[in-house]
């Protein structure tokens, strides 16, 4: 949206007015995540800029807790079991919403649009309802504190994402390719894992991160679910940020950000693959 | 099909049933084929909808029923829950009450859940534990008729009150924890009447839940807006740049956005840091924003604003920017041309935004926990406060939690019926 060359006076003022604004919306989005990098190199146990900081000198700086964070056995067992949480649930999540979406986005689909709704519905529910209920439920039946209720707690909540992402990725298939595979031989079988499959691996595996990303970060859930042995970092960071507020929070933080350039980098990359195969180049 | 043997069949003009190589007609075929086809489109999608419902649909169900489900005082006086139905409530009942009382003493001191049940009426009626308890250890000296014999050991068994009390509690199905989520309350007389003033929390928590919720979700508007009209009409190229700013802070763990705010808006923090450096304010004079409700409408306005910029801006890209250029070159001034033309085409965007970030906050836990102080917290906190409390806690809190998934619920299926679940899309 480039000025106009007829734009009078007003009509500049205000196009500059907006750019400066947004310009500022955009530092409001920004600024915070980029600000506790930074911070989390501090020399001394604050969650502000030192003196030494401010001006670059290099004492200002440390790795201390870093090696606070990465030489802590509590620490690590916790990052350990987020891990492990995200990716079980993960690749459960992924093959069961890959085959709900599937099945929805066919046309012979029954009651599609209430199925969608209560599938798509754990995204929906405030996440402390489903935590009070999944705990008594899984305490009941003496499952609480199990990594097996915690991964099932997660599937519940990552499917939705896999499903939605999925959804999309069939909505610009081409259906006649299955018949095709078929007149040409193929079974149900074959088609799916060598037309269908390899067609819609970029939405799957945007599905797989979305639903590995929302373990990671899911904290509510955890909170009521996981014992002493479960602990994922999340839960950790949640009560450090009540307690004992101490910049090795920042480093796992920091950690945490690159992690989600990465997935962000890998999402973008996915789209673009996507895109490029189904014929539209990005601009 | 025609009869073949009849008579008077003429074959030419016999009704043509097209049928399939096999015989069978080719609707009955046709409609078997079709029903096949949706049983195994069904079967598909399956595997989740029956896991989900096992292990989310049912938790939820029982804990919308445990907030009426009332079963202690029916358990442990059968007897007495069945003889009180029939008392009138204006007089002390008769002997056939009392003595259903004795028989279900009888049988709380057998199997020792007479403490149990006392306890529970204690809970309503303070001092009722020892009435109950102090008559039943009396009870083996005791003979019919009870009524008079109770009435001697402790004249409070006349005290209409307490049996108001067990007539209302033994419903097995009780209001009483909806009620006390809205700050009611039963009083003596059974009547329903709102809790003394002190007690008050829970209506102001919902209240608070919806006009902070309104309050950000109309800042997400406010700073989405301009945002994905921005994305919407620059070159592909810088939109998608520009688009990883909103992305990042989408992607990022919701704790760390949290702390980043904690970071910045604490009174020791950068923002404050910065104003007494640039001396707008002295050392003394640091500004409170953080824990209390600026600091939850700001951290939650943040953490939500990718979910009102992401449908805003995929309506947009849609909108051909010649409308404007024909609204203008027909007389219309900018803002008109905005107006009239751009912003109703954008309504269906802003809708789905406006209903997600709403539905999101209402029930946001962890940043008002974090940020929110004692002023800035939701109802989520206190759900989150009463699932740590006793079995009665338990019940208010599933109660609050019932009324709190309705509001979503009902948001949920108007954002069903005015946008549809299957056009959410994101990144």
């Amino acid at each position: 949206m480039a000025l106009p060359s007829y734009a009078g006076t007003g009509e500049k003022l205000w196009y500059y007015t907006y750019r400066l604004l947004c310009g500022l919306i955009f530092l409001f989005l920004i600024v915070p995540i980029i600000v506790i990098v930074p911070l989390s190199f501090n020399a001394e146990p604050y969650f502000t800029f030192t003196r030494e900081m401010l001006a670059l000198n290099p004492e200002g700086y440390s790795l201390r807790w870093y090696d606070a964070l990465l030489s802590s056995e509590e620490w690590l067992r916790a990052i350990r079991n987020s891990f492990f949480i995200a990716t079980s649930s993960a690749i459960i999540s992924t093959a069961l919403g890959t085959l709900a979406a599937l099945g929805l986005s066919r046309r012979q689909m029954p009651y599609r649009t209430v199925i969608t709704a209560v599938l798509i519905s754990p995204m929906i529910v405030p996440l402390i309802i489903t935590a009070a209920a999944l705990f008594s439920f899984y305490a009941r039946i003496n499952l609480a504190n199990t990594f097996f209720s915690i991964i099932m707690a997660h599937v519940v909540l990552g499917t939705p994402f896999v499903v939605i992402t999925v959804t999309a990725a069939l909505s610009g298939f081409d259906q006649q390719l299955i018949r095709a595979a078929q007149s040409l031989g193929a079974n149900q079988l074959t088609t799916f894992f060598k037309v269908i499959l390899p067609l819609l691996l970029p939405g799957v595996i945007a599905g797989a991160l979305f639903a590995f990303i929302t373990s990671l970060d899911e904290v509510v859930v955890v909170l009521f679910l996981a014992g002493p042995e479960q602990t994922p970092m999340t839960v950790r960071m949640f009560s450090g940020l009540r307690e004992e507020i101490s910049p090795t929070i920042l480093a796992l933080a920091t950690i945490l950000v690159g992690i989600s350039i990465l997935l962000l980098t890998s999402m973008e990359m996915l789209r673009r693959h996507s895109e490029r195969h189904r014929g539209l180049t990005p601009g | 099909m025609a009869d073949v043997t009849a008579p008077g069949f003429v074959p030419e003009a016999r009704q043509e049933t097209l049928t399939t190589a096999d015989g069978t007609p080719l609707k009955v075929s046709l409609r078997r084929s079709q029903r096949r086809q949706r049983r195994r489109a069904f079967y598909l999608v399956a595997p989740l909808l029956f896991f989900l419902l096992i292990t989310f649909g049912w938790p939820i169900a029982q804990m919308t029923f445990r907030s009426i489900y009332n079963p202690e005082v029916a358990n442990y006086l059968p007897e007495t829950s069945a003889a009180i139905a029939n008392w009138t409530a204006d007089e002390v009942p008769g002997e056939e009450v009392f003595a259903a009382m004795a028989r279900d003493m009888q049988l709380g001191l057998e199997d020792r859940t007479i403490g149990r049940a006392a306890a529970r009426i204690n809970r309503e009626i303070p001092g009722a534990r020892s009435l109950v308890m102090g008559t039943a250890r009396d009870l083996d000296e005791m003979q019919a008729p009870y009524r008079e014999a109770f009435l001697q050991a402790d004249e409070d068994w006349a005290d209409l009150e307490f049996w108001r009390l067990i007539k209302r509690e033994t419903r097995i199905l009780t209001p009483a924890y909806y009620l006390l989520a809205l700050d009611f309350e039963y009083n003596a007389e059974g009547e329903i009447v709102e809790r003394p003033e002190v007690y008050q929390v829970y209506r102001l928590l919902f209240w608070r839940t919806a006009w902070m919720s309104l309050a950000i979700t109309g800042l997400c508007i406010a700073l989405g807006y301009p945002i994905a009209h921005l994305l919407a009409t620059l070159p592909l190229r810088t939109s998608n740049l520009l688009m990883i700013l909103v992305l990042l802070p989408f992607w990022t763990s919701l704790l760390v956005r949290t702390s980043a705010w904690i970071v910045l808006l604490q009174q020791e923090g950068v923002i404050n840091d910065l104003l007494v450096w640039s001396n707008i304010v002295d050392d003394d004079g640091r500004v409170r924003m953080i824990y209390n409700q600026i600091g939850t409408i700001v951290a939650m306005t943040h953490i939500l604003l990718p979910f009102m910029i992401l449908p805003l801006y995929s309506v947009m890209k849609t909108i051909p920017p010649s409308y404007m250029r024909a609204a203008r070159s027909l007389g219309a001034t900018q803002f008109t041309a905005f107006t009239k033309v751009y912003m109703p085409l954008t309504l269906p965007g802003l809708a789905a935004g406006v209903l997600l970030v709403f539905i999101l906050a209402i029930g946001y836990y962890i940043t008002p926990a974090l940020v929110g102080g004692e002023s800035g917290i939701f109802i989520s906190n206190l759900i989150a406060q009463n699932m740590q409390g006793t079995s009665a806690q338990l019940k208010l809190a599933s109660a609050l939690a019932t009324i709190l998934l309705v509001a979503v619920l009902v948001l949920y299926w108007a954002f069903n019926k005015l946008i549809g679940v299957d056009r959410l899309k994101f990144g």
